[in-house]
């Protein structure tokens, strides 16, 4: 069977504005299974949402294939839900017509797209500020319009670029469970970004390890902890600890040699 | 699922009442004090001409006269100007602003987003806009004046070319300012080119846009009222011009005056404006009250 999304020996170079060349990516291989939840770990900037931007069209690989469904990625495609690191949906649009937003873009009438968006935004738990701007929201409400927005498209794929590190602790659990709720009822790939291992253990099915840029994949590791989780208690599962201090080993270097690198001003 | 509701629809300071009293209290007061204190310069700066002009110590026919500019404008009202009656001045003038004002903006709007959106047009254009810019534009109130004729038009022209500029720079600006993260996020949710533009680039550029729009109806005046200058048969800067050529600083004065009061009420209906194109902005940036 076809993976839903792979990455064969995944290179990408980025132009400076110095004139210099900077290498995000080398030689990175990874395969995610159809259905299954992949975190994505790594050390702060070293090249984890280059990767989703090569997954999403956003961006085009400097060598190797990225494959979604077995068919090699050029320019931005249908089928992919895209949750952002900072605020993205539209400051100058209500909750409801940012959620409507995707079924029309993708031709559906004002009055069905409405239709689609109310459900999911009663989905997501804001129904009752369906009238409200972004702003007149807190930061949690905002990622559930994100989510509701990337999801009422029905992706084959979803991508989270570390969707919940600006948010409070208690927010966050709490948006973690709802997360795994929302793709429990989906049959979507999801690609989970993070800095943040025991976020990634919670949630995931599968957690890749990458180096300090440029990156490529360390570790792979399968997280057989049971569904349907309750990401507040699984932290304190001893398969959980366990699992937890296998991956930490191989990040711990990782880290390291970014932090050592930050210090020196690279 | 509601730690959203419950968190943010909590009264402020009703714990405390009278602290929330007294508070209000002191702005009150405050707004008072400004008041009195804004009044009380207009009677002394005005007082102090008047005096200083009845006195002669300051020659009145060179620095009018707060009693003389009144005088005039009721003249003007009541008789009617030289040119005809007062409102028809104030009205030509007001037209060619506001046709310049639309014309400017419009074609600055235009012509920004279509460079900000296109790298090729914008590398082309750009050396262009930077020399068109750098010559001091009123003068081409005089070209106007001979090529469109003494009538409306190149008041029209020479406002809307003020105009211009001042739009086109901040739309332009404003385009470029995109945040790449809703570019992005539109893209993946399916948007097409038009769309990017109309829902994307568009809402976010507003922001410069109507910014530009405070400062160039101002623009749209000094344009139609130097048009006026250089040739016209009606309108506040023809009032002016024909007081200056028989020596009635109090006719200049009072032409400066009907201008000012054009000025601060078109800037209250752009404020306004603003107000209903950007309803979504938590804190609008408008500085009006200085």
């Amino acid at each position: 069977m076809a993976h839903a999304i792979e990455l064969r020996d995944v290179t990408k170079r980025f132009a400076t504005p110095g004139g210099g060349v900077h290498t995000a990516l080398r030689s990175l291989d990874l395969q995610v299974a159809a259905g299954e939840f992949a975190a994505v770990v790594g050390p702060t900037g070293c090249g984890k949402s280059t990767t989703l931007a090569l997954i999403a069209g956003l961006e085009p690989a400097s060598a190797g294939q990225v494959l979604v469904d077995g068919r090699q990625v050029d320019g931005v495609a249908d089928g992919i839900g895209y949750v952002f690191q900072t605020d993205a949906v539209f400051p100058w649009k209500t909750v409801l017509e940012n959620v409507a937003a995707g079924p029309r873009y993708h031709g559906a009438g004002g009055r069905e797209a409405r239709e689609r968006a109310r459900d999911w935004i009663s989905r997501v738990g804001l129904a009752g500020f369906e009238d409200r701007y972004p702003h007149q929201l807190s930061g949690g409400m905002r990622k559930r319009v994100a989510l509701a927005q990337s999801l009422i498209n029905g992706p084959q794929i979803l991508l989270m670029d570390e969707p919940f590190s600006a948010l409070d602790v208690q927010t966050r659990t709490l948006m973690e469970n709802e997360l795994l709720a929302l793709w429990a009822s989906t049959s979507a790939s999801v690609v989970f970004v993070t800095h943040d291992l025991e976020e990634a253990i919670a949630l995931a099915d599968r957690v890749f390890v990458l180096t300090a840029g440029p990156a490529t994949v360390k570790g792979d590791y399968r997280i057989d902890l049971a569904r349907p989780r309750n990401v507040s208690e699984i932290r304190f599962e001893t398969r959980f600890a366990q699992l937890y201090r296998e991956i930490w080993s191989d990040l711990r270097d990782e880290v390291l040699v970014s932090y050592e690198r930050s210090r020196r001003g690279d | 699922m509601n730690d959203l509701a419950a968190a943010t629809e909590r009264p402020a300071g009703a714990a405390a009442p009278d602290l929330a009293i007294a508070r209000r209290r002191q702005h009150r007061r405050r707004q008072l004090t400004v008041q009195l204190l804004r009044v009380l310069t207009a009677i002394v700066w005005i007082g102090s001409w008047e005096l200083t002009t009845r006195a002669g110590v300051v020659d009145k026919f060179f620095f009018g006269q707060p009693s003389g500019i009144a005088q005039r404008l009721q003249t003007w009202a009541t008789e009617g100007t030289a040119l005809g009656p007062l409102w028809q001045q104030v009205a030509a003038t007001m037209e060619e602003t506001v046709l310049g004002f639309l014309v400017g903006s419009v074609l600055g709007v235009v012509v920004g987003v279509l460079l900000g959106r296109n790298r090729l047009l914008a590398d082309v254009f750009s050396p262009y806009i930077k020399a068109a810019n750098s010559i001091p534009r009123v003068v081409l109130g005089a070209l106007f004046a001979i090529s469109l004729g003494l009538d409306l038009r190149s008041k029209v022209a020479t406002a809307a070319v003020l105009v211009f500029f001042v739009v086109f720079f901040n739309a332009f600006q404003g385009v470029r300012e995109v945040d790449r993260n809703l570019i992005a996020n539109a893209r993946i949710l399916g948007a097409d080119s038009r769309r990017l533009t109309t829902e994307i680039v568009i809402p976010s550029a507003m922001s410069w846009i109507i910014a530009s729009l405070h400062i160039s109806f101002g623009l749209a005046l000094v344009g139609a009222v130097v048009g006026e200058l250089f040739g016209a048969t009606q309108g506040v800067g023809e009032l002016i011009y024909n007081a200056e050529h028989n020596f009635d600083a109090n006719g200049v004065f009072a032409g400066m005056l009907l201008l000012a009061v054009v000025a601060l009420v078109a800037e209250s209906l752009i404020t306004a404006l603003e107000g209903r194109l950007i309803k979504w902005r938590p804190n609008p940036v408008t500085d009006v009250t200085i």
